[in-house]
């Protein structure tokens, strides 16, 4: 049993390991020299971080993980308060409206993002923006804005919220607290699964984003790792040290927070299993 | 808190009692204030571009438009043009393709790891947290790692399978070879998914009540028995859930494809999507592409309808 779970660990993980021992190797002569054989993944010859630090001369790598980490940052926190608060009026407010509001949220669940690119980016383009802008295309706040509100995050939270026992909600509201109190200092504190969940899903999305970026950014000042990534990948000549050093500094922060709150990505990706 | 809790219980459904008139406005006020932010992006962001891909596929607007060319409503022409679109046929079918390919192998070995690391072993933890680790890898990363191993010639996957075959098969030119380039696309796309999915059913396999496998040991049924007569039943919804998101993400085929052959060689790796980005966005037809968006969406639409309808056959049989 082990030796089959060992060989099935294996294939799972020899793309990273052999992106890991490449990015060391600093002479790119030995990085194509080895990877023909098993060799590809021992650390041998001239090891350093010379492929590190070509990635960061030759091309801004700090700018582009600033980008990303700013864009996802602001898109899942944003995305976190928004989505959370509707859920919270669907859930708990009366009001007229809402079941019909509920049911177009759901409905909304199944528009894929690619199906709206195009005309979003069309709308985009010509959208006005602070300062006399009359495009939103090649900034951050295009990145960010139309990816806060996101219906299957609200229902996730609708799920979660309707779980929770009222009685708490409604001594605070006898006690004369106001509805964003409650909310904030009853309803949060109960929901930091939800939150958590909500948060990793949304951060594993957007962190790979590609397509929408791909579309609204033409410069490396705004744009993401995952373009630069792609836009280095296209150059000549191709220098896999260099790569696979870029490949390692994308993955590593991600795969250290993973490894830190494991417990936590693989619940969320449990409960996106609810969907439908 | 549980004091508390028990103190305030008279008042519980106080919710479903009727308030003062002007309670219920304020609530209402609030209500919609909370749920303001939330409903003008969606409707910005999602509802109109969605209706102006509807709109649009009727144009042959263009992303930059050309003052003396006005925009056209040319009917149905677009969707016309379609039929007779090689790209278009092509990318269309190489998603079914990846659909009838990746699907059943996905979903089973997703199945196959899930009952794995589902056991009472040692150390079982580090091999779940092993095959979920692609997850956590960023497709485009995924795609330059995996073109390095697809290099031509002297690759690692090409100087595997000389070895394994003692030098008779290979070396493949995996990326520029029309029948071999969307196989390996395959390969790497289940390399990075299956850990989604067996953590899917990790969830499924341990919803399943320890009385059922008591009950069938106890009639004397072997390990195949009990995966079949117990298991596989227990996960229908898992598995329908699994099965129809998956053949949603195929049809959403993008990342890979454009950083890894831009859907070529002549168009052997060609999408739905990758047509789409092309036209809309390098081409700038944005009626073009919204008429493929809406090919896109209705079969995304039949998909998902498929799945809510299996689903809610289910719950009505219980």
């Amino acid at each position: 049993m082990y030796a089959l779970m060992t060989l099935l660990a294996f294939f799972f993980l020899f793309p990273l390991v052999f992106m890991l021992v490449s990015s060391i190797k600093n002479n790119e002569m030995q990085v194509t020299g080895d990877m023909s054989s098993l060799y590809a993944f021992v650390p041998r010859g001239d090891l350093g971080f010379q492929n590190y630090t070509d990635v960061f001369q030759q091309l801004e790598f700090g700018r582009l993980m600033f980008n990303s980490v700013l864009v996802v940052g602001m898109t899942v926190v944003l995305g976190l308060l928004f989505n959370s608060l509707i859920a919270y009026a669907l859930a708990r407010l009366r009001f007229k409206g809402r079941n019909w509001l509920l049911s177009i949220v759901i409905a909304l669940i199944i528009i894929p993002f690619e199906s709206v690119a195009v005309p979003l980016l069309l709308l985009v383009n010509n959208l006005p923006w602070f300062g006399g802008m009359n495009t939103w295309l090649d900034t951050y706040h295009v990145q960010i804005i139309p990816f806060m509100a996101d219906a299957f995050s609200i229902f996730l939270f609708y799920q979660f919220f309707i779980g929770i026992p009222v009685d708490l909600e409604e001594a605070a509201l006898v006690d004369g607290a106001s509805r964003f109190r409650i909310f904030w200092n009853v309803v949060l504190p109960l929901s930091r699964p939800v939150f958590a969940t909500v948060a990793i899903l949304q951060f594993l999305t957007h962190w790979g984003d590609f397509l929408w970026p791909l579309m609204v950014t033409r410069g490396p000042q705004v744009r993401p790792l995952t373009i630069g990534m792609q836009s280095f990948f296209g150059q000549d000549p191709r220098l896999w040290g260099d790569l696979m050093a870029f490949a390692s500094m994308i993955t590593l922060p991600v795969l250290v927070v993973f490894l830190l709150f494991q417990k936590w990505f693989v619940q969320s990706v449990a409960t996106s299993g609810i969907k439908g | 808190m549980a004091a508390e809790a028990t103190a305030v219980k008279d008042i519980k459904n106080a919710s479903e009692e009727p308030r003062p008139a002007s309670w219920r406005r304020s609530e209402s006020t609030m209500a919609w204030f909370f749920s303001a932010p939330a409903i003008v992006f969606l409707t910005i962001f999602l509802v109109v571009p969605f209706l102006m891909a509807i709109g649009l596929s009727f144009t042959d607007q263009r992303l930059i438009p050309n003052p003396n060319l006005p925009t056209q409503f040319i009917g149905f022409r677009n969707f016309v043009r379609l039929l007779d679109d090689e790209a278009f046929l092509r990318g269309l079918l190489n998603n079914f393709y990846f659909v009838v390919v990746v699907v059943p192998l996905q979903t089973s070995l997703a199945l196959f790891l899930a009952i794995l690391v589902n056991q009472e072993l040692k150390g079982v933890n580090a091999y779940r947290t092993i095959y979920f680790t692609p997850v956590v890898t960023t497709m485009v990363v995924v795609a330059i790692i995996w073109t390095f191993l697809y290099n031509p010639g002297q690759g690692l996957i090409n100087a595997f399978i000389q070895t394994i075959s003692f030098g008779r098969l290979g070396p493949y030119n995996w990326l520029q070879d029309t029948k071999l380039v969307f196989p390996a696309i395959m390969l790497l796309s289940i390399w990075q998914g299956a850990g989604f999915q067996m953590v899917i059913y990790l969830a499924g396999l341990q919803d399943i009540p320890d009385e059922l496998y008591e009950a069938a040991d106890v009639d004397g049924a072997n390990v195949i028995q009990q995966f079949l007569h117990v298991t596989l039943p227990q996960l229908r919804n898992t598995t329908i859930f699994v099965v129809l998101s998956t053949t949603i993400l195929a049809f959403k085929l993008f990342t890979q494809v454009e950083v890894m052959t831009r859907g070529g060689p002549q168009n052997a790796s060609m999408t739905t999507i990758v047509h789409l980005v092309h036209q809309g966005w390098k081409n700038l037809k944005v009626g073009y592409a919204s008429a493929i968006s809406i090919v896109f969406f209705l079969i995304v639409l039949g998909v998902s309808l498929l799945q809510r309808y299996f689903l809610r056959e289910e719950r009505e049989v219980e």
